[in-house]
């Protein structure tokens, strides 16, 4: 009797522990995005080098492709930067860009300065597409299949462990099944 | 002096230049109305405790013109909170949905307030019971009167 009730808030303090413990490890800021699943919403923007060109997204359809939201105002799109053009060196998967909210010359110089792993990006200046693509925090980067279905999407910086777990896996196996 | 002056005046003037303009409020007040309260039930992703009617930042202030937009373009409140929904998921709703994955979130508190009801009621009951349950043994009655006693005796 005694020893139980010197265990209950042993127990309860346990419980709290796990509870914060799994609370640690969760990221707020990654809202799962309804997307996943559902049709690349379609776009069809002037590029940001060419501007009398335009890409789309059914330009890409039967290729599995990554369509990375970035802007040259944003840090963090900075320290993924460079794990993009290794990326795209290796070119296991065709990268295109999506300049959000951003002034061309800017982007264009940020991508003179660090390197453009993207065969195209689209100029969508006032973020128009970013909203049908619930972009909320740049940078974000998406996994489009063949049938120009979102298979994945994350929130910030790409880093060389997500290529390596996440990514680079899902392009195989979407390049594979089809 | 005059100089400096011309200076500083031509360097505000400078600034405005380069200014924003102002958030666009739409000319219609009671659309405006509208509009703000649609968005004071939807929760800005980029600050996530604000609503996007709070909120300042640029996601916000693009939002909000969207949702003035579709106003003015005819599409009811529904229309726009589940074109949010679509983009950003249940999140953005101040008050979401009841359904499976957003279940614990609207019983999960009762839950916890009956179990803790349950709780103190067992552990009162269980005190009341235990007090009832220990009558005075013959000595302890013994020594109660000889206590009680031996105080009257006490000058």
């Amino acid at each position: 009797m005694l020893r139980a009730r010197f265990l209950i808030p042993l127990a309860v303090f346990a419980v709290l522990v796990v509870f914060l413990g799994v609370g640690l490890t969760l990221n707020p800021r990654e809202v799962p995005s309804p997307l996943i699943n559902k049709p690349a919403p379609p776009f069809q923007l002037p590029q940001l080098h060419a501007p009398d060109k335009t890409f789309a997204q059914k330009d890409m359809l039967g290729k599995v492709w990554m369509l990375n939201v970035w802007a040259s105002w944003c840090v963090a799109c900075r320290e993924e930067h460079p794990n993009l053009v290794e990326l795209a060196r290796s070119g296991a998967v065709p990268i295109f860009g999506l300049n959000y909210k951003d002034e061309r010359e800017d982007g264009i110089a940020w991508l003179a300065r660090f390197g453009n792993p993207y065969r195209v990006s689209a100029y969508d200046r006032d973020g128009r597409i970013g909203i049908d693509y619930g972009v909320y925090g740049v940078p974000e980067t998406y996994v489009i299949d063949k049938a120009g279905v979102i298979r994945y999407k994350h929130i910030g910086a790409v880093t060389p462990e997500i290529l390596r777990d996440k990514i680079l896996p899902l392009v195989k196996e979407l390049n594979g099944n089809a | 002096m005059r100089r400096l002056f011309a200076l500083l005046l031509g360097l505000i003037v400078a600034g405005s230049v380069f200014a924003r303009e102002a958030p666009t409020v739409a000319a219609d007040p009671l659309l405006e109305k509208r509009a703000m309260a649609l968005a004071e039930e939807l929760r800005c992703l980029v600050c996530q405790n604000q609503t996007i009617a709070d909120s300042h930042a640029e996601l916000a202030v693009d939002l909000k013109n969207q949702i003035r937009e579709k106003l003015k373009a005819g599409m009811s409140e529904a229309q726009i909170t589940d074109y949010m929904v679509a983009r950003y998921g249940d999140f953005v709703l101040y008050r979401p949905p009841v359904k499976a994955t957003t279940l614990p979130l609207w019983i999960g508190p009762f839950v916890l307030l009956f179990a803790a009801l349950a709780g103190l009621f067992y552990y009162i009951l269980r005190r009341r019971r235990s007090a009832q349950e220990q009558p005075l043994s013959e000595a302890d009655e013994a020594r109660v009167r000889s206590l009680l006693e031996s105080n009257q005796e006490r000058p």
